[in-house]
């Protein structure tokens, strides 16, 4: 068989699987959508305010693509954490602090730098703003996790496992710490410069632009990664050295320029989710990256730690887990329903949606 | 990098002969050896408030009532490294078992339920309820392994709060369980008062020796082998004939136990219950206390938790004191100039605990004091960026273990 023949197979079969995901996609959106449709009219679920179906329709679909961009917000900083899952089994707990100062730095610049408080609605400057920030903030973000990496994580590399697990939770008391100071305590105002008002209306309902921004916005980063890791070099000494760390160095890779390099992919996407974190919820405060950078671990370990393309389903799952009890009228109840189905999903998969079977490490 | 080769180590002092001796004769009276130890201990507790530079810090009162919180962490971290270090399961939801057995005492102890149970039963029976919710959790995670584990866990640790400030009709929500019961008086020490705090103490000390004793027996027993056969290779353990469910579950539920204990203590002593005091850091600070004191080893992970315990809530807090007290005068930095005086270090609390924790991390990963038999193990590795500078394959243990050995099963 020539290179040529297998390059174009394997094509191919790329084709035939993102056709396949595509299709996967769309019906699980819909089934959503069709589910929180049903749950709406169900009054044993939502009490007295049960809707008529020419008003839970619009609404479910509102909801859904809310749920696909708090997902993609989930997704995006789960990536990072299951990037570094898988190269060097930890579980980077100072992730979701990265994330909160991704969120601060957005703010710095777009508050900050530029002045903005609130709308802009000259399109070209808000894109350039966006751009702005995400170019800011992405690389500060890796720069950040690839630091920590070096000087908080690399030490205990090989040996002790737990050790930098304690490291990983000290780095990010730190971080929030930093934060407080810095910023002081309670919610920041963090200027949403993506208009609110900008909403398609569809039947009583609208559909936030800001919501369809931050899921395409997510996707995009997403295919860019998968992209890097399935076609470039580094992306496949990315792989190597997730399978097997010493074969890897074996053959020529090299670990520490690795390692580092997955630190700063998974940093630059948090500080990604951070920058649309801003826009869409409004607010910064120290402590935002316990509960994000929870939920998305969750998530990774929903989809089977070490798998990207499992992280960012799983960050999806979450995603719609929690719109779900939110729009139902249980907010309060929506972590405990994201922990119930972690552990639904974990008693019947022991290793998450797509995971394998790990060894037994402790 | 590796550990450095000269080594503190906390017997450094006293010569090795006589060091022999005392460990032969702890090995063999280890009840004993733990009573004798825990007077010392209890004597030094006693006297070391009224010693001059602690006495100028804060009045006797304030020590003993940090005593008395310290011994709490003592037990869950005891309690936990039954789960962590023993078992080998790794626990990061900890603080839920803790939460159930304070919010037992609450339900059974305060004008909000009604209801005046005695202390000491309750005890008992706040660790009991703690234990069935530890077999609880325990039994849906059995198949989990390594950090799925951890993460359902930590899963729990969060639900529980949440359950616990939800359901406000019966637990309040946020506000809490307030004036709960103190313990009734003691034969001759009298009343549990909020001002001098020796009571608790008094009988921390006394639930933490006859935990430790306890730990120790099991330790030596048929169970604490199966325990630490099921985390060094929980397949031959269970080849050898180890019921793992029931021991995995054991190990849960022990663990449990003493947090229950814990949590019914600290709830007559605060006074007050509210899901806030149940969240994620404090499963972390008993993680941490479990791993710097030293994971596996008993009286290590104790005095672990009591040395975390005393940085964390009162040498962080005097930290404004101690450098008034040291008077250090303004100096210069190059440029800018610093005034030591003029910080206000709890503001940097979190900072400085967490440059604690990673500092002694980094100089000790094993821990403060380790079991003999981890640090053993965590010498003998080599790191993999060592192994790659040398280059050569099979020259360093680490390289040849994780290739295999066996070059004939490698190639097909």
């Amino acid at each position: 068989m020539t290179a040529s023949s297998v390059a174009a197979r394997s094509r191919a079969r790329a084709g035939g699987r993102a056709i396949r995901v595509t299709g996967f996609v769309i019906v699980a959106v819909l089934a959503y959508m069709g589910l929180l449709f049903v749950s709406f009219q169900q009054s044993w679920l939502v009490g007295t305010s049960v809707l008529p179906p020419d008003r839970a329709l619009p609404l479910a679909l509102q909801q859904t693509i809310n749920a696909l961009s708090i997902g993609a917000i989930y997704a995006l900083i789960a990536l990072g954490y299951t990037m570094v899952y898988g190269i060097i089994e930890l579980i980077n707990f100072a992730h979701g602090d990265v994330f909160m100062i991704g969120a601060f730095l957005a703010v710095v610049l777009t508050g900050g730098i530029f002045g903005q408080s609130g709308d802009v609605t000259n399109i070209p400057f808000l894109a350039f703003l966006l751009l702005a920030a995400l170019l800011f903030t992405m690389p500060l973000t890796g720069g950040l996790n690839m630091f920590i990496e070096r000087v908080f994580y690399r030490p205990f590399r090989g040996g002790n496992r737990l050790a930098p697990l304690i490291t990983a939770v000290g780095v990010s008391f730190i971080l929030q710490n930093l934060a407080l100071v810095v910023a002081g305590s309670g919610d920041r105002a963090a200027p949403q410069i993506f208009p609110l008002e900008w909403q398609i209306p569809v039947g009583g309902a609208e559909i936030s632009v800001l919501s369809i921004f931050i899921f395409a916005l997510a996707v995009v980063l997403m295919l860019l990664l998968q992209g890097f890791v399935t076609r470039t070099r580094l992306g496949r000494a990315m792989r190597a050295t997730a399978q097997d760390q010493q074969a890897a160095s074996l053959m020529g890779v090299d670990l520490n320029q690795t390692i580092a390099l997955t630190f700063l992919l998974g940093g630059a996407l948090a500080g990604a989710a951070g920058v649309v974190w801003g826009l869409r919820f409004g607010f910064v405060r120290q402590d935002l990256g316990f509960n994000a950078g929870l939920k998305a671990f969750t998530s990774a370990v929903l989809g089977g730690i070490g798998n990207i393309t499992g992280a960012a389903l799983g960050g999806f799952i979450i995603g719609f887990v929690e719109n779900f009890a939110v729009s139902l009228g249980f907010s309060r109840w929506s972590e405990f329903v994201v922990f119930l189905i972690l552990t639904i999903v974990l008693i019947f998969r022991p290793t998450g949606i797509l995971g394998q079977q790990l060894g037994d490490r402790a | 990098m590796s550990a450095p080769a000269v080594r503190w180590s906390p017997g450094g002092f006293v010569p090795p002969e006589t060091r022999a001796r005392i460990r032969a004769f702890s090995d063999a009276h280890r009840s004993m050896s733990i009573l004798v130890a825990m007077s010392v201990v209890s004597l030094l507790m006693i006297l070391l408030p009224h010693v001059p530079p602690l006495s100028f810090l804060s009045t006797a009162t304030p020590w003993y009532d940090s005593f008395a919180n310290a011994g709490t962490f003592m037990l869950l971290a005891m309690g936990l490294n039954i789960v962590v270090g023993l078992t080998g399961l790794l626990d990061l939801g900890y603080a839920a078992f803790f939460a159930i057995g304070s919010y037992a005492y609450a339900f059974s102890n305060s004008p909000f339920s009604h209801q005046n149970l005695p202390f000491f039963p309750m005890l008992i029976v706040g660790a009991a309820i703690a234990a069935l919710f530890g077999i609880a959790l325990g039994a849906p995670t059995l198949r989990l392994r390594g950090d799925y584990l951890a993460i359902m866990t930590l899963g729990f640790g969060e639900i529980v709060p949440i359950v616990f400030l939800n359901l406000d009709k019966w637990t309040k929500g946020t506000n809490g369980i307030s004036g709960i019961y103190r313990p009734e008086p003691l034969p001759i020490l009298g009343e549990f008062t909020p001002i001098t705090s020796f009571n608790y103490m008094v009988v921390m000390l006394f639930v933490v020796t006859v935990a430790m004793m306890l730990i120790y027996r099991l330790q030596d027993s048929r169970i604490g082998r199966a325990w630490v056969a099921i985390r060094e290779d929980e397949l031959a353990a269970a080849a050898n004939g180890i019921n793992t469910v029931v021991t995995k579950l054991l190990a849960f539920a022990l663990g449990a136990t003493l947090s229950g204990f814990a949590g019914v203590f600290n709830a007559s002593k605060l006074t007050i219950v509210s899901p806030d005091q149940f969240y994620f850091t404090v499963s972390f600070t008993v993680m941490a206390m479990v791993i710097i004191g030293g994971m596996g080893n008993i009286w290590g992970v104790a005095a672990g938790a009591f040395v975390v315990y005393m940085i964390q809530a009162v040498l962080l807090k005097q930290v404004n004191a101690i450098v008034e007290l040291l008077n250090v005068p303004a100096f210069n930095l190059g440029p800018i100039q610093v005034n030591l005086g003029a910080i206000n270090f709890l503001e940097y609390q979190y900072l400085l605990y967490g440059l604690a924790l990673v500092a002694m991390m980094l100089k000790r990963p094993e821990g403060l004091f380790p079991s003999s038999a981890r640090r053993a193990e965590l010498h003998t590795i080599v790191a993999p960026e060592v192994a790659t500078a040398v280059g050569a394959l099979g020259e360093t243990p680490g390289a040849d273990e994780d290739l295999g050995g066996d070059p004939g099963e490698a190639v097909p």
